[in-house]
């Protein structure tokens, strides 16, 4: 054994051992045999289409986002300019979104105007119109920057809200990240009722409170004459079947204040009709709010509103301190620990919805996964007895380096952390195809060669040296080809790719360098003209 | 005591064949076509389409017309219910069609009605998958890209590989840039950008007289067209797995291009003084073995996918056992011939004036 041969050797014994540490932590059972000491704890991760979970992309409702900015700006505006004695009516919120803003008083205009841009350097001022009665209309809209940096804040906030509240829920290993169009995608390994999943993590749970107006009559609410601040809304009730029935409730439009102060929320079972409610705990600053709104509307009803929805009404009896309040509304157990959850991880910045929902029950997974090792395990017997048959002793070559193909492709999954999914298995018996391709390609050239009298030794060598400048031209197609599945592809697809890529450069190892060394192996121990079994 | 399937020296007229080859491949992509009009385009699964599906297993024998009857009420938009494997194992696909309620109140409508008209037979959602419209039509666009992406990406390669001539290569690249950058200028829908695309590059290829390239690239718009049309004819659906397949076969089929193309680079490099027709029927004759092997290895472990590899992977399987056998015959059919069909003089033989008189006194 010359000495080029010997390193060769070395290097690929040592690819070898370093590829098998990285495959056998994922044999199941192998970590409870005295060998899993020893092993890393890097095993293959499994995508979710073979271990099962949910898969979710949200759409966040971006523009709803800024427009309740834009709302909520005007009423600042009406605030700083009434401490600057200016007149103004109440600013409105136009699509667009823009705010128009009614001074009264032209005179006023350039103090107004200083005003804005002092203030609020994030509006342009885009249209001025006198009106009658020395009164001037503004039109007023966002820059482009700061929609920009809304929108950024916005997706931002919700990744970080339902980060939490997923953490809460306790999902192990779930995988939350932003993607291109204002959306997220969310991966939920092991769950399988996407119902609830979605209730938990695309619930606005935008909460506030609401004094409710008794003296609207019910047939001026059927005609819609409700007078001025006020709103219509629904109040939940369920009703003794377990179905919510809706019943219709007037409320002031003002909140009187909402859910930001919370520092807790718990479930809770009322002792008085042993059901589940949620207790919450307001900070300081909302408990002193808490108090004088209880304080000021005594003997009222006030409102808990949920995204929109009444979910209990009770009488003030008494001014509250303490910073204490209760839903009760007739929740499950379920439904109660989960409001609980979301109300405790915070308000979404803007409401979510469901764009793409993929769930993969267990049972699914595990016959994914079964069927996937069957067709692998058939490819690659079929492919190792065809081969040993068609080359002899060189098949037999290719087939040892298939199968060493097969197991760095594993341990290149493992070494970077990529998922298998059931297009990634089928990755992987293509790859089993290209390996021996290459193989193929070098053999043909091998026997093309002795046919035209070259000496066997020559023969190898131009084999090798010819067919290797082919492998690489088809490979690279085939990378760049992968490349772009990975590009354009959603998860499973990715794994496809992944292991296409791995599939193809290890096959490159394998085909090309460490069957050139068997085959040396081989030669070495025979004379220079002896027949070759290929 | 190996063996071999073909004869060593095989010595067949591809040249000569490809008058008739180029007949089958049009009457392939013509009732492709035909199908394609006839069903109004390609049957879209739920990635591009948008919808939901339901995958529902049923514990004790039941009938498809059962499941059917119970769902029947329920007016779902576009409801289909299909068998999934065999008989025995109780398995249907419940798919609906359009987004206007959410998948949440899909699921339930489907939980309340199985519930109600199955006779209290316990089932269980296997799997779900909700789609929305917008995410379909994403994805739709997503895959033109992808697919108009990997053949010019390969045009460049093979432009620059096999001719060097890179320049051209990227002139190429260059002059594809503008003109799709102008058809959006004009807000072309996708569609026609991904068409456009492909004509310019066939038309740049042509007049850059980037032979190589064309040819592969005809043969790929070939494979995947006549296997894009079988799918049709088979009623299968399009979904993300069947692009990928697509996708893949492209490359597949360029691996065969290859090993042809490669071998005809180096005989005419041996400078025989054959005519390019002889050099390419020399060339494809010699590297007939292998391209038949290594297609057959790779139809031999996709086969073991399709009968194997369980309902998820089926169809992806099968777009692959179509494109690895239409690949093949494109690689020895229709990419080898068109190099010779184009063929501009060339020092390999005295030259006459035009490329096209060439071929036929060959």
């Amino acid at each position: 054994m010359n000495r080029n041969l010997r390193w060769r050797v070395l290097l690929t014994l040592t690819v070898m051992a370093v590829a098998l540490c990285l495959v056998l932590p994922s044999v199941p059972g192998i970590k409870k045999t005295p060998l899993g000491k020893f092993l890393p704890d890097t095993a293959i991760n499994l995508g979710l289409d073979l271990k099962g979970g949910i898969h979710l992309t949200l759409g966040v409702d971006v523009d709803k986002a800024i427009e309740n900015n834009m709302s909520s700006m005007g009423q600042d505006i009406k605030a700083s300019a009434r401490e600057d004695d200016l007149a103004l009516l109440k600013p409105n919120l136009l699509p667009g979104p823009r705010l128009e803003a009614v001074l009264i008083g032209a005179t006023k205009q350039e103090a107004f105007e200083k005003l804005l841009s002092k203030q609020f350097p994030n509006l342009r001022v885009e249209g001025k119109e006198n009106l009658p009665e020395d009164r001037v209309k503004y039109l007023l809209s966002m820059t482009q920057d700061y929609k920009k940096y809304l929108s950024k804040l916005t997706i931002d906030q919700a990744v970080k809200t339902i980060r939490n509240r997923i953490d809460q829920f306790g999902v192990a290993e779930p995988d939350i990240r932003r993607q291109e169009g204002n959306r997220i995608q969310v991966q939920l390994p092991g769950l399988t009722d996407p119902e609830r999943a979605i209730a938990v993590i695309g619930k606005t749970a935008h909460l506030e409170f609401k004094i409710v107006d008794d003296t609207v009559d019910p047939a001026a609410i059927k005609q819609g004459l409700l007078g001025p601040g006020r709103e219509l809304t629904v109040m939940m009730q369920r009703g003794a079947n377990g179905a919510n029935a809706e019943l219709p409730i007037v409320l002031k439009k003002d909140a009187v204040m909402t859910g930001e102060y919370i520092t807790d929320a718990r479930a809770t079972i009322e002792q008085n009709n042993n059901q589940f409610a949620v207790s919450m705990t307001f900070n300081s600053r909302g408990a002193k709010i808490f108090e004088r709104v209880t304080e000021e509307n005594l003997k009222k009803r006030l409102a808990i509103v949920l995204d929109g929805k009444c979910y209990s009404a009770p009488v003030i009896q008494d001014k509250i301190a303490g910073g204490k309040a209760q839903i009760t509304g007739s929740f499950t157990q379920e439904e109660a620990r989960d409001l609980a959850i979301v109300l405790r991880a915070g308000a979404l910045p803007a409401p979510v919805n469901i764009l793409e929902q993929r769930t993969i029950g267990p049972t699914l997974g595990q016959e994914s996964i079964d069927a996937g090792i069957m067709a692998t395990g058939i490819a690659a017997i079929a492919i190792i007895v065809f081969m040993a048959l068609y080359y002899s002793t060189a098949g037999i070559f290719a087939d040892f380096v298939l199968l060493l193909n097969i197991v760095l492709t594993m341990a290149g999954l493992a070494a970077f952390g990529a998922t298998l999914t059931l297009p990634g298995i089928a990755g992987i018996i293509l790859t089993i195809a290209m390996a021996v391709d290459a193989n193929v390609l070098i053999y043909e050239r091998i026997r093309e060669e002795l046919r035209k009298g070259v000496k066997p030794l020559e023969a190898v060598d131009k084999g090798y040296g010819k067919a290797t400048l082919t492998i690489l031209d088809s490979n690279t197609t085939n990378v760049i080809v992968a490349i772009i599945l990975y590009q354009f592809g959603t998860g499973p697809i990715r794994g496809f790719a992944v292991t296409l890529v791995l599939g193809i450069i290890m096959s490159m190892f394998t085909a090309i360098f460490v069957s050139r060394i068997m085959f040396d192996l081989y030669m070495s121990k025979r004379k220079a003209d002896a027949p070759v079994s290929i | 005591m190996s063996f071999s399937f073909i004869k060593h020296e095989t010595n067949i007229d591809f040249i000569g064949l490809r008058k008739y080859a180029f007949a089958l491949s049009a009457l392939m992509l013509l009732i492709g076509a035909v199908s394609l009009v006839m069903k109004g385009g390609p049957r879209y699964g739920i990635d591009f389409a948008g919808g939901v599906i339901l995958q529902t297993k049923f514990n004790a024998p039941t009938d498809i017309d059962k499941v059917k009857k119970a769902l029947e009420g329920t007016n779902l938009p576009g409801l289909v219910v299909q068998q999934m494997g065999k008989a025995t194992e109780n398995e249907f696909l419940v798919r609906t069609s359009t987004m206007d309620e959410s998948s949440a109140n899909i699921q339930t409508t489907a939980t309340k009605a199985l519930d109600e008209g199955m006779g209290g037979v316990k089932y269980d959602f296997k799997r779900i998958e909700m789609v929305g419209p917008k995410v379909g039509e994403n994805l739709r666009g997503k895959a033109m890209e992808a697919m108009y992406f990997a053949i010019l990406i390969i045009a460049i390669y093979i432009s620059g590989r096999f001719e060097h001539r890179w320049m051209a290569a990227g002139l190429m690249a260059a002059g594809l840039f503008g003109g799709i950058t102008a058809l959006q200028y004009f807000h072309a829908p996708q569609v026609w950008l991904v068409f456009g695309a492909l004509l310019i590059t066939l038309g740049l290829c042509f007049f850059l007289r980037l032979n190589y390239a064309l040819g592969a690239i005809v043969a790929l718009i070939h494979d995947v067209l006549i296997t894009v049309g079988l799918f049709s004819i088979m009623n299968k659906e399009f979904d993300l797995t069947i692009i990928a397949a697509l996708l893949t076969l492209i490359g597949f089929s360029l691996n065969d291009t290859i090993i042809v193309y490669d071998r005809i680079r180096e005989t005419r490099s041996l400078k025989t003084g054959d005519t390019l027709p002889v050099i390419i029927n020399k060339s494809v004759n010699q590297t007939l073995s292998r391209t038949i092997m290594t297609s057959g290895l790779a139809f031999l472990a996709v086969f073991s996918l399709f009968l194997f590899g369980g309902a998820v992977i089926h169809d992806f399987a099968l777009a692959m056992l179509i494109g690895i056998v239409v690949g093949t015959y494109s690689s020895i059919y229709v990419a080898a011939p068109i190099i010779s069909s184009l063929a501009v003089p060339e020092v390999d033989a005295p030259a006459p004036a035009k490329g096209k008189t060439r071929t036929k006194t060959a």
